[in-house]
Parts: structure tokens; sequence; C-alpha cells
């Protein structure tokens, strides 16, 4: 039997380090990616305390966050794609006015 | 052997996260990403998850992963891009994740107290399993459920809009 306290600590890890990837990364592809880390260790977190309480809810509430995870992905990249054809670069600082 | 397991996927998970970090090549990022994606799986199962662990490994390391790829594949960037970024962005992102991981700490050392003690009650079996998750999606759930689809419609719908070329076809 594995203590929920383990799990929470990973969760607290692997979302700093979504948070760590995020700002130091400079591409457009894997700051999204970071972001997706970051959902990750939520639903760690949520699956841990669903186990925890003995309630489904938690597992519940992962199923939704990984459907509107997959819905972001899709429009998150379509927008990427289009910043690359605009200017033929994913570097984040190239994006720097709002009217390109 | 449980604790074992726990250590091993935890090790994989944050090692390829880091490697993540470091790589410099997208291919290789969205590849490692898969990993840490698959070993999340296996924490989900080790919580009594096992559907959670499947559509973890369908949706996100199948499909929104594959999505990246053919994203980074159209992109097909042909150098690297380089590590000249000011250092004190890097610095400050470490110190940002520091402090947001110290006060969820804090936060969850109180969360934990009320956990610690152990559950008088044996673990139901039925935690976890895909009948009780589909009664409670089709029944206390059962309007964010739908509103769901109407989310993926309109992701797909606006994600065919933005891509699409403006001249014609």
């Amino acid at each position: 039997m594995i203590p929920v306290s383990y799990f929470f600590i990973l969760s607290l890890l692997l979302f700093a380090l979504g948070v760590i990837a995020f700002f130091a990364k400079r591409d457009l592809i894997t700051m999204f990616m970071a972001v997706e880390v970051m959902l990750n260790a939520a639903n760690l977190s949520f699956i841990a305390l669903a186990k925890a309480t003995q309630l489904l809810h938690g597992q519940v509430v992962v199923f939704f966050i990984i459907t509107v995870a997959a819905a972001e992905a899709a429009v998150g990249l379509a927008i990427i794609l289009l910043l690359f054809r605009q200017k033929r670069t994913i570097k984040a600082e190239e994006f720097n006015q709002m009217k390109g | 052997m449980a604790i074992f397991l726990f250590f091993l996927l935890a090790f994989l998970c944050v090692g390829s996260i880091l490697a993540m970090i470091i790589s410099r090549n997208q291919a290789h990022n969205a590849l490692f990403l898969v990993l840490a994606f698959a070993s999340l799986a296996g924490l989900f199962g080790l919580l009594d998850a096992p559907f959670i662990a499947a559509i973890q490994v369908i949706i996100y390391a199948g499909a929104i992963m594959v999505l990246f790829l053919f994203v980074i594949m159209m992109i097909n960037l042909k150098e690297g891009i380089p590590a000249e970024r000011k250092r004190w962005t890097v610095r400050l992102s470490i110190f940002l994740a520091l402090l947001l991981f110290f006060q969820l700490a804090l936060a969850i050392r109180g969360a934990v107290a009320s956990f610690s003690r152990p559950s008088a009650e044996p673990a139901s079996a039925s935690l976890g399993s895909v009948t009780e998750l589909g009664r409670l999606l089709f029944t206390d759930y059962l309007y964010p459920f739908e509103i769901t689809s109407l989310l993926i419609i309109a992701a797909l719908v606006g994600a065919m809009v933005l891509v699409k070329k403006k001249d014609g076809i």
C-alpha cells in the first residue's frame, strides 16, 4: 500500500517541472507540451484523491480533463500552424506584436 | 512490489520530462512526453483506475501526441532552435517553479493530514470499474458529458476553419 502523499509529491514535482519547461523553452510546440505536462500532474493528484476517499468522482473529473486537453490540443496546434505560416518560425520571441 | 513499481514509474516519468527540458529537438521532446504519459498511465493503474489508465494511453500517448508529431512533421524546421535565450529567463522560471512547489506543498501538507489515518473500511472492489464509472457519467454527470460532445465538435470545426488556406482549396 503506497501512501497517498507520495503521489501528491510526484504530482507537485511534475507540475513544477512543467512550469520550468514552459518558461525555459523557446519553441511554441514544446511550450504547448509543457502545458500538457501540467494538466497531467493535476490528473495524477485527482486520481490519488479518488483512491484516498474511495469515491469515483475524481476519476470522472480526470475523464473530462483528458477530453478538454484533446480539444485544446487540436485548436492550439492549428493556431501554431497558422503562426508558422505567417512568420516561418515557431520561436516564441518572434511573436511580440498583437497585429501581425 | 507496488512501492518498487511506483518508484520505477515515478523516476521514468520525471526523468523523461527532465530530458524534454534539456533536449532541443521537438520530435525527441514529443517522444519523451509519450514515455512520460505511458508511465503516468502505469501510476493510474497502481491507483485502481484501469479505465483512466487505458484512455491515458489511447488518447494522450496515442492521439494527442500523434497530432503533435504530425504538426512537427508539417513544420519541419531545418535547424534546431539555438539556446541563445537570456540566462535570467531560465533562472526566473526555476525560482517561480520552486516558489509554486513550496506553496503547493504547504497546501498539500494540510490536506494529507486528513487522509493519513488508516481507513477503516476495506478498499471497495468497485472503485475504478468501468461499470461504476459509466453509471456515474450517465447519471450524475450527464449534462457535462453531453456538453463535452459540443466542445469537441466546436474544436474540430474551429481547427479546420483556422488551418484552411484562404485562396480557394
